[in-house]
């Protein structure tokens, strides 16, 4: 980013460029800083995104890393500030705070396969670090996209995912849970891809997001199919209010995910991932 | 003769077969048939006799629940190395859901009945077809499990 504000708290305000409505529930901001500049962060950086006058919320960023003109976020409406973040029109303003938190770790997975796996809203925090894995793929080995969504209607970025297929070095494998009888692609829960994927499981480093319940057995069928839990990453969500660190609101046994995460290599969460309460 | 040997390198690469004792294998392929079908070909229907179970060679299959009035629901699609079906097991031996070849498909089938009987007379041969029909199984009610959790909805608050 250009200049972080002086006040980690205060927002600096961005205006709306263009709303793309991507599901029946997810839409994509398109946004510019008023003061102008640059915006610069690492892929699985989230930034809190203040809609005026009805609150705050933490939103990944989802566009590329590689291009600071435009700050890009997908979103899933779920509550009371999202729908309202849903509800703004281009030319309308939105405060940012940010970028924070941990990146998925892409340049430490150079030479090694690289498996991204992605369920439903989940593919939007991952989309950075498949764009920088793309503009260095000749860095990787196997560059392999695994990603699942409930039905074919509610596929995230369809238009990318068939482009990215459409290289002749990145494998791209797309699953739903049920479809019609007109889908002719693959039916059937994500991890099912990972049997069928190639990659060296002892050179393979994996980034996994989605739903916690996703990213359980997705991190499962890893370490099953011989992935090290020290190169198998998660990106956490815990509900945050500062998202700098300091008032524990997103504390998740010792670990703040604001600024700890919110990506994590499973073996340094392992324990606490399955434990229900936290 | 020639036939045979085929069906028995054919069995032999699929994973089904992976560690099977080459004498069980023979036992088998004596039951076994090379079957293709075109994309949109029916593999079988609901409700009809499961008289057969296949191995899928290449090709990909749907696997559809149908029910009256709304258009079918694929719930899984199986590819080169899956198995497909174990209605033939038990009774009442019907199949459960409409199966479609998606593409073209290859794959062996097995006679029910003809297998049945060498596995009721050579227990190790019924030990080890059902060896590998329970995993086949338990993925299946684990991938239906996981299904019906949702895993890709918006999880619930208190996180
Ligand atoms: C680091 C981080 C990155 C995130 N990135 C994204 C992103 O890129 N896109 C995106 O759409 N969301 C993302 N989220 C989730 C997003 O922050 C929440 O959906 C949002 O805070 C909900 O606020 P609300 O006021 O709209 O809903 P609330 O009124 O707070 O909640 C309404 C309902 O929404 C559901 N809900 C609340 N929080 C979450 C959550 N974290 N995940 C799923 N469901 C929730 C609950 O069922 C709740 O009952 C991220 C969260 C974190 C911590
Ligand atoms: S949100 Fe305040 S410590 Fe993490």
């Amino acid at each position: 980013m250009g200049a972080l504000p002086m006040d980690p708290m205060q927002p600096r305000p961005f205006r709306i460029e263009k709303v793309r409505k991507e599901l029946a529930d997810t839409f994509t901001l398109e946004l510019v800083p008023e003061e102008g500049g640059e915006f610069r962060f690492a892929a699985g950086q989230f930034n809190m995104l203040y809609v005026m006058g009805v609150g705050e919320v933490p939103i990944s960023i989802s566009g590329d890393p590689g291009d600071g003109a435009r700050l890009i976020h997908t979103t899933r409406a779920v509550g009371a500030v999202t729908a309202a973040m849903g509800n703004l029109k281009v030319g309308e303003a939105l405060g940012v705070r940010g970028p924070y938190g941990n990146p998925w770790p892409v340049e430490a997975a150079y030479g090694s396969d690289l498996v991204i796996m992605a369920g439903g809203v989940g593919l939007a925090p991952l989309r950075p670090a498949i764009y920088q894995a793309l503009a260095n793929r000749e860095r990787f080995g196997k560059l392999v996209i695994l990603y699942g969504a409930r039905s074919p209607s509610e596929i995230l970025y369809p238009k990318e995912l068939e482009k990215w297929r459409g290289r002749f070095d990145t494998e791209v494998q797309v699953t739903v849970d049920r479809a019609a009888e007109h889908w002719s692609g693959n039916v059937g829960v994500v991890t099912k891809l990972v049997k069928r994927a190639s990659f060296d499981p002892l050179h393979t480093v994996a980034f996994v997001c989605g739903p916690e319940i996703m990213m359980r057995y997705g991190v499962q069928t890893l370490t099953g199919a011989g992935i090290d839990p020290s190169n198998i990453f998660v990106s956490m969500e815990r509900n945050m209010k500062c998202g700098v660190g300091f008032c524990g609101h997103c504390q998740w046994g010792t670990n703040f995910v604001c600024k700890d995460g919110p990506v994590f290599p499973f073996d340094q969460i392992a324990d606490i991932f399955s434990i229900r309460e936290l | 003769m020639v036939q045979i040997e085929n069906l028995g390198r054919i069995l032999e690469e699929h994973p089904f077969a992976q560690g099977l004792d080459p004498q069980l294998k023979e036992l088998m392929v004596g039951c076994a048939a090379n079957e293709r079908f075109d994309a949109g070909q029916y593999l079988f229907r609901e409700g009809q006799d499961a008289k057969k179970f296949y191995l899928i060679r290449s090709g990909s299959v749907a696997v559809e629940i149908y029910s009256a009035g709304r258009p079918p629901i694929v719930v899984e699609s199986l590819h080169d190395g899956d198995v497909l079906g174990w209605s033939w097991l038990m009774p009442p031996n019907k199949w459960t859901f409409d199966a479609r070849a998606v593409t073209l498909t290859r794959a062996l089938s097995f006679d029910a009945t003809c297998l049945t009987r060498k596995m009721e007379s050579d227990h190790a041969l019924g030990y080890e077809v059902l060896r590998r029909f329970v995993p086949v199984m338990a993925h299946r009610l684990h991938a239906a499990r996981m299904q019906m959790l949702d895993l890709y909805g918006p999880a619930k608050k208190g996180k």
